[in-house]
């Protein structure tokens, strides 16, 4: 079971992970970034750029 | 016909999700690109750029697109969109002189450089109008501005908290929609798929939180939209246009456009037209490299 970096609750990850994907910890609410898929490793998500968008 | 193509990003959103799953399911090759672990060399691309038959730029920062995808053009690498695409797209104010000179109607727009001159071109419009970073996206720091103190309060915190950027002010009329603007999704200039957004708000961005519905476009929109495609280079796109009177503005267009919210807002399989597109541009790009060769 992979945890939250910022909380450490557990947290339950969908079978098609992807690196450079952000999910959310349902408990903290952080916003992680996953950064490994097998095993899962996740990192707190950089925060907003000014120049993000679309 | 297999291909093999890179996606240059540094975050993957469910859009660039939904394209991996498509490209892959069809059985194209496909290499992720981190442009935040990349270092780009000006005389030669790393190993990570070979034997790519066209490049995706989905990098959400718009200073690493127009990087990454100028470095793409002198590795000779097909990307999409072009570097010259996403240097009018990522900047209003060429964006808005593009589509001025292709004939696009777009609202009314001017630009000053300093906090006098922005308050006189405000003044110029009246009450409201609005402000825009120069570079920006999802409706952050928009400013609808109603009167001459706010305007003066506004452009006093660009001048003196923001980014040397926000000392180009942007200054463009309020265009008094009717509660939605339309974004279409289009490959050069031909729609996939078209919607309207709607709020309260006068901000209509999807980011923000507009309902979404699928919309039909008419011959005028559709003639619009291949015009600010071609005003802005071509590519796969997001045309922005807001209904004005009896007619259409076209206020922007996006070069690395979300697409997520369309797809859900419509019957069209948005990820697949997108990849039949992107093989036709992968082939395309082979093709010239096979001529390139026999020559």
């Amino acid at each position: 079971m992979t945890q939250c970096v910022e909380c450490g609750a557990d947290l339950s990850l969908h079978d098609d992970l992807e690196a450079g994907e952000i999910v959310d910890c349902t408990t903290c609410g952080a916003e992680l970034e996953v950064i490994d898929t097998e095993p899962p490793v996740l990192e707190r998500a950089p925060e907003l750029e000014e120049d993000w968008g679309e | 016909m297999s291909v093999h193509i890179g996606i240059l990003y540094s975050r993957i959103r469910r859009d660039e999700k939904l394209l991996l799953t498509e490209l892959r399911e069809r059985g194209h090759e496909v290499t992720k690109i981190d442009v935040r672990k990349e270092t780009f060399d000006i005389s030669e691309a790393s190993e990570t750029f070979a034997d790519l038959d066209l490049v995706v730029d989905r990098c959400l920062a718009t200073s690493r697109s127009l990087y990454a995808t100028k470095f793409c053009d002198a590795y000779g690498v097909p990307v999409v969109n072009s570097n010259e695409t996403a240097d009018i797209c990522a900047d209003k104010v060429k964006n808005s002189l593009a589509l001025e000179a292709a004939g696009v109607p777009t609202p009314a727009t001017k630009v000053a450089f300093t906090k006098e001159s922005a308050l006189e071109a405000i003044e110029s419009f009246g009450y409201p109008c609005v402000l825009k970073p120069v570079v920006g996206s999802w409706g952050r720091l928009m400013a609808k501005v109603d009167s001459r103190s706010a305007a003066e309060a506004i452009l006093e915190h660009k001048a003196t908290l923001g980014h040397y950027e926000h000392k180009v002010f942007y200054v463009q009329e309020f265009v008094d929609k009717p509660g939605r603007d339309i974004r279409v999704l289009a490959v050069d200039g031909e729609p996939i798929a078209a919607m309207a957004r709607s709020s309260e708000h006068w901000l209509t961005n999807a980011a923000k939180g507009a309902e979404t519905a699928a919309f039909d476009l008419d011959e005028e929109a559709l003639d619009l939209v291949q015009k600010a495609s071609d005003a802005v280079g071509g590519g796969l796109l997001g045309v922005d246009l807001m209904e004005a009177g009896d007619s259409y503005t076209v206020h922007e267009v996006n070069h690395t456009v979300e697409f997520k919210a369309l797809d859900d807002a419509v019957d069209v399989d948005v990820p697949g037209a997108v990849v039949d597109w992107l093989e036709a541009q992968a082939d395309a790009g082979t093709d010239d490299h096979e001529l390139e060769v026999t020559a």
